[in-house]
């Protein structure tokens, strides 16, 4: 137990043992711990940020949904305007159409029965005038009443 | 080494002599073969075993520290790393805690002092006789294996930390600041003649409890590692003393080691924690 060289040669050496792990060991280590704790805050904020983000995010979804909804009932809603639109314009055409038919073939049976009544006369004209001439065949000539025969034609 | 032809009290006295290498009285160069001869050498001998073993030790501890250092990332941290960062972290707390000023070397020196110390500390859980018997096969006759049990080792790092106290204190606080606090205080009086009686007393006041920093760092650590070793060295001439009482003093020894593990850390706590202090109030004016 004495003091001797041992001393000086310990305090030495623990002086360069100070110096190395101050250079070689000290700094390193704080550094990258120092890093990883500045990573790790950047993370977390990075975290954090994202999570924000999505809740912005899904704020916005809900309005386009909520847009896209109103949008949609507006377009059905023009839509069957539309379409009861087009119904009654059909209507009105189909009535139009219908009522011009109508009157076609009204006109056209109007003319058939004209037609008819024409043809009719003149038959029942032939016809009379054939009778007449059958009877007064056995009395006078067809030429001599002429007349009447026009005039009775006239009268049908 | 259990020695069959010693007597417990040449035991004892073997396990507690350095191999001490110094001067003969005659005058040649050489190794110490007894206590008394290693006490003749005086100061300009040098403790070979206390020195091989710290710088062994401190070699490790900067071999393993470093290079957890070199290949530390920023990434997930495994195995070493792992272990490394958590003693530099702990010792940061530390130095968080008691250091308030800025100072770069505070917490690498405490982080030397603390590992350094435990890993000499550690030293005395290998069982005593076991390094010893192995040196003294190789033909060295004394091995004290535990540094911390030799005063030099714990007053070279005690000085070495006093010098580091009178260094900042001196530039922190300049020669006058420091001569001030060491005369100025406790004892002061608005008298200017009165304050020049107390410059004597006050300054063997302060110069007393200056000194004592150095002193009871290196003493504390000292005494509680020799008297553990010295614990260890009595249970191990149990040994020598029959069966019975030779399990009994396995028994003790196992008891003794667990209880020593808290008593290695706390001790190298203590010499981080003090000088962190000390330190602490070199840089603080009072």
């Amino acid at each position: 137990m004495n003091i001797n060289l041992t001393m000086i040669g310990q305090l030495l050496s623990f002086a360069v043992f100070v110096w190395f792990t101050m250079k070689y060991v000290w700094t390193p280590i704080m550094g990258a711990l120092e890093t990883r704790k500045k990573e790790i805050a950047d993370g977390l904020a990075a975290a954090e940020r994202g999570q924000h983000e999505q809740e912005l995010a899904k704020e916005r979804a809900k309005d386009v949904l909520h847009e896209a909804k109103a949008q949609a009932a507006e377009i059905v809603a023009q839509a069957q305007k539309r379409a009861a639109e087009i119904v009654d314009e059909s209507k009105g055409t189909a009535r139009a159409e219908g009522e011009r038919i109508l009157t076609a073939a009204q006109a056209e049976i109007e003319q058939e029965a004209n037609r008819a009544r024409e043809q009719l006369r003149e038959k029942i004209g032939l016809l009379a005038v054939t009778g007449a001439e059958k009877i007064l065949r056995k009395e006078i000539g067809a030429d001599a009443h002429q007349d009447i025969v026009a005039a009775l034609a006239e009268e049908i | 080494m259990a020695g069959d032809a010693l007597t417990s009290s040449e035991y004892i006295k073997h396990h507690l002599t350095n191999l001490t290498f110094g001067q003969h009285p005659d005058g040649s160069w050489g190794i110490a073969h007894s206590a008394s001869e290693a006490k003749e050498m005086g100061f300009w001998a040098i403790h070979l075993d206390t020195m091989f073993w710290s710088l062994l030790l401190g070699a490790l501890f900067i071999y393993f520290f470093s290079k957890a250092a070199k290949s530390a990332t920023q990434g997930v941290p495994s195995g070493l790393q792992n272990f490394v960062e958590w003693i530099v972290e702990f010792i940061d707390t530390s130095v968080r805690g008691s250091f308030s000023s800025r100072n770069a070397l505070v917490a690498p020196l405490a982080l030397t002092i603390f590992v350094w110390i435990f890993l000499q500390n550690l030293m005395d859980l290998v069982p005593v006789d076991v390094i010893p018997s192995i040196s003294g096969m190789l033909g060295i006759h004394f091995m004290k294996v535990v540094p911390s049990t030799d005063p030099n080792a714990t007053f070279g790092m005690a000085i070495g930390v006093f010098l580091l106290v009178l260094f900042y204190s001196i530039k922190i606080k300049g020669i006058g600041g420091f001569a001030g606090e060491l005369t100025l205080q406790p004892f002061s009086s608005k008298n200017p003649i009165v304050n020049l009686i107390f410059v004597p007393i006050n300054f063997v006041l302060e110069f007393v409890s200056l000194i004592a920093k150095p002193i009871s760092l290196a003493l504390r650590l000292f005494g509680n590692m020799y008297a553990g070793e010295m614990i260890f060295i009595l249970i191990a001439i149990m040994y020598n003393a029959g069966l019975v009482l030779g399990l009994f003093g396995g028994v003790l020894q196992l008891g003794w080691a667990i209880f020593h593990i808290l008593i290695i850390t706390l001790q190298a706590f203590i010499f981080m924690t003090l000088t962190i202090v000390y330190l602490d109030m070199a840089h603080h004016e009072h």
